[in-house]
């Protein structure tokens, strides 16, 4: 049994893995595995919701930036020219604190969640 | 050497500077014990190489050993108590994430109402997490048992956590003689640094704790369960080591009279030491009794301890513990799920004494004895009984 598994993993193999369900002797010590795979873990599939972005209101303030748990909010130069939020719905939760802390602009928000259909 | 005289605590303390960990994490305040203040004392003093991280809870101390543990470091912490409790869901992520911590425990009753004297029901909740469990009966053997159990926790056929436990005041404030051993013994046997396979290595990045649901949770555990049996052996292995060293013998289940015994007490602890001279008295008044002191808890040593029993006519387990509720004493209900396989099953008396500290004499295991043996000529189990609770 391997302490742990090679570091060199990809998406395919990391799909391979949750695929064969191993047998604890197979399964490296206390389940460790390279650092990194969480990237691989589509957390998108727990959305009840999705923001949605009102570009109009948005004053580029970076705070759904900094305040996404999961990191999928990447901020992109727009038509304006200026960082508007993007998000990406393989990791994104629909957890909404973006659209929560969204100050938008006078009282209209930039960020609204609405249901995932 | 000649001996020196120390508390168990201190004993704890000494034994943890020979050993040298290359971090301690613990919290300084009750229910601590002095093991921690002394070792403090020899980390300001230069005398030992450690970084002493003082946490702001027992829940951090588990926490920053876990972390030190997964560096690849030898890792010490103690406690106690409400203070165990507090720690206790970080316990459990200490065994399952496969992180070899020594944590010395001065064995004291839970709140409520608030009691910090001798107990050992708060180690014995450690029961079902995986950790390697001892008690100690002597402040010799405390000192011990504490270098003895880095060598078992971070064997690479065991990685887990070892208890230690001495009883609160009874061992822990009472000073005793204890010879000790020199540094470059307990080097040797140690065999230097410890060697870690799996651990937080910036060359080889690995993510240790992670997720497990329905499809593989039951794999990890069960992992920890087949680490817990390969112990076995290495346990007896570094006892014998030990011995070999300092000709001290240990044993994860220990007698004392019992080749041609008919009836033998069972026990934990310093409660050893008034059984063992309530034997000796019984003996000299023509009874045959022995005694069975369990070192290891857990792993559970039934095969051993089945050969101790299989001539035995009746059983009294005697434990400073209890569990509301249950069908009988902690330590009772595996020493009885023990005997249901023996080809002869024999009589069993469960009590449960001194709990908070209450002390339990030598001519009061005398009463425990004669109370017991009433029930067994009668032949009859004696149901579970709380000894010295007042009606």
């Amino acid at each position: 049994m391997p302490d742990v598994l090679p570091t060199d993993v990809s998406d395919v193999e990391f799909k391979k893995w949750v695929a064969e369900k191993w047998g604890y002797k197979k399964l490296p010590m206390a389940g460790s595995t390279p650092a990194g795979t969480a990237k691989f873990f589509r957390t998108g599939d727990w959305a009840a919701k999705q923001p949605r972005l009102i570009v109009e209101n948005c004053t580029s303030c970076y705070k759904c930036y900094f305040y996404c748990p999961d990191s999928a909010i990447t901020m992109v130069a727009g038509e304006d020219g200026k960082a508007h939020p993007e998000f990406d719905m393989f990791y994104c939760k629909g957890c909404g604190v973006c659209a929560y802390e969204c100050p938008g602009r006078k009282g209209e928000k930039a960020i609204i969640m609405e249901d995932l259909k | 050497m000649s001996k020196i005289a120390v508390t168990g605590d201190d004993a704890i303390a000494q034994a943890a500077k020979l050993v040298n960990p290359d971090v301690v994490a613990a919290y300084p305040i009750t229910p601590q014990t002095i093991i921690v203040e002394r070792f403090s004392d020899f980390v300001a003093n230069g005398e030992v190489d450690t970084e002493f991280v003082c946490v702001e809870s027992e829940h951090s101390a588990m926490s920053a050993c876990i972390g030190a543990s997964t560096a690849g470091g030898r890792v010490f912490t103690s406690s106690a108590s409400a203070g165990l409790m507090l720690m206790f869901e970080i316990v459990q992520i200490a065994s399952s994430s496969r992180t070899p911590i020594v944590c010395a425990i001065a064995n004291r009753a839970i709140s409520g109402p608030i009691n910090i004297h001798g107990e050992q029901t708060d180690q014995l909740l450690f029961r079902d997490s995986g950790w390697i469990s001892q008690f100690a009966e002597t402040n010799q053997e405390a000192y011990d048992q504490t270098i003895m159990a880095f060598k078992i926790g971070e064997h690479p056929e065991v990685l887990l956590p070892v208890a230690v436990g001495i009883d609160g005041f009874i061992l822990s404030h009472a000073i005793e003689g204890v010879e000790p051993v020199t540094k470059e013994l307990v080097s040797d046997f140690l065999g230097g640094e410890r060697k870690s396979t799996l651990r937080l290595d910036p060359d080889n990045p690995v993510s240790i704790g992670l997720l497990h649901l329905q499809d593989y949770y039951m794999e990890a555990r069960a992992q920890v369960r087949d680490a817990q049996q390969r112990s076995k052996q290495i346990i007896i292995d570094t006892f014998k080591d030990w011995q070999k060293l300092t000709g001290r013998e240990y044993n994860p289940i220990e007698s004392y009279q019992i080749d041609d015994a008919d009836y033998a007490f069972v026990t934990m602890g310093s409660g050893a030491g008034n059984a063992r001279t309530a034997v000796d008295e019984l003996r000299a008044n023509g009874e045959k009794v022995g005694l069975i002191k369990v070192r290891v808890y857990r792993p559970w040593f039934g095969n051993e301890f089945s050969t101790l029993t299989k001539n035995i006519k009746g059983i009294i387990s005697v434990e400073r513990a209890h569990s509301f509720g249950s069908p009988g004493g902690i330590l009772g209900q595996d020493v009885k799920s023990t005997l249901f396989d023996a080809k002869q099953t024999p009589y069993i008396a469960e009590y449960c004494y001194g709990l908070g500290g209450r002390d339990c004499l030598v001519k009061e295991w005398t009463e425990i004895y004669n109370r017991s043996i009433q029930g067994f000529n009668e032949g009859e189990n004696l149901p579970y009984f709380w000894w010295g609770v007042r009606e």
